[in-house]
């Protein structure tokens, strides 16, 4: 799901760095209240826990690959906010170190990965696990169901973006001047490599890690109770 | 919080058994290279082939040079993982700078 540079026109890019921005910055405004000393270590350890599951490619039918994100899980663990700082943090370390994503392309995959996705993922969580005692199986079901439905999203929003280019920018001829897939192409395509392989690897890695914790470090996801102010 | 520790293990483990990601062949969907798109769709747009050079990665697709791909991988793991801490934890520092 990283779009690499050359895939969305500069206007493109333009429009998700502008959507990002405003984002981005009432992040670092709302993890400014919440975050501690004493979690800020957990930032970085989820933060890098997301790098490396995003090097898992899994196989996808039809010849491709697809791989996990894990913003799901941090934004179980430290809120959505936190997810964004933390997925954008380790996309823009695959950009800039790995090729990884491009760099004009950055404000569009964190727009999808480190935004869509982990508000979406948090949203279906919450919707499941509300209210529910801390040892109940809620939460990892709750997890799994989002991490599912976050990068599921994330991954439409990809398509989305991939298949308007054709549509606006192409030659006089109508020769595709970026990505030349249309919407009829890109949002399958995708879809069947999240639907089927991203998604599963999502759920499996959000509601396994949420069920260890329930098991071995329960406080951890105790943290935000204290001062949730996510709305 | 002293278990924690734990968790930094785990990062390590999850680094050294990175390569497992090696194993599906393939690029995934939407991120071919501009050598793939002459076979798959017999021209390379114009645009894509303007800006897909416009940054050059240091160790592009997680490779370092003189390392097998195997090692190399776990190598960016780790070298990765270790700038996304350093970033995290310098961004965290400010922000919490107050309650320090």
């Amino acid at each position: 799901m990283h779009i690499p540079d050359g895939y969305l026109s500069p206007v493109t890019c333009g429009v998700m760095y502008a959507a990002s921005a405003p984002i981005w910055y009432k992040a670092t405004k709302k993890i400014e209240k919440t975050l501690t000393s004493r979690t800020v270590p957990l930032l970085s350890i989820f933060s890098a826990f997301s790098f490396a599951i995003m090097m898992f490619n899994a196989p996808v039918p039809g010849g491709t690959t697809a791989h996990a994100v894990g913003g799901t899980l941090i934004a179980i663990v430290l809120g959505p906010w936190a997810a964004t700082i933390g997925v954008s943090i380790a996309l823009l370390i695959q950009a800039l170190f790995f090729g990884d994503g491009g760099i004009l392309s950055f404000g569009a995959n964190t727009f999808n990965m480190a935004i869509v996705l982990p508000f979406v993922g948090y949203a279906v969580y919450q919707l499941i696990s509300r209210n529910a005692p801390a040892s109940s199986s809620r939460h990892w079901i709750g997890a799994a169901i989002g991490g599912y439905v976050g990068i599921n999203a994330a991954a439409l929003a990809a398509s989305i973006e991939l298949g308007l280019q054709p549509l606006f920018f192409h030659m006089a001829n109508g020769t595709p001047l970026y990505c030349p897939y249309g919407l009829a192409q890109t949002i399958p395509a995708m879809m069947l490599a999240h639907l089927t392989v991203a998604g599963f690897a999502e759920a499996v890695v959000t509601g396994g890690v949420v069920a260890f914790l329930q098991h071995t470090m329960p406080y951890l996801l105790k943290l935000r109770l204290r001062k949730d102010t996510v709305a | 919080m002293k278990d924690i520790n734990k968790l930094w293990v785990a990062l390590g483990i999850l680094a050294l058994l990175s390569p497992i990601g090696l194993l599906a062949s393939g690029t995934a969907w939407g991120e071919w290279g501009t050598d793939e798109f002459p076979t798959m769709l017999g021209y390379v747009p114009q645009g894509l082939a303007r800006f897909s050079d416009l940054w050059r990665a240091p160790l592009p697709d997680y490779s370092i040079p003189g390392l097998g791909s195997n090692v190399g991988y776990i190598f960016s793991a780790l070298v990765g993982m270790a700038l996304v801490i350093l970033v995290s934890w310098g961004i965290g520092k400010i922000l919490t700078g107050k309650k320090l």
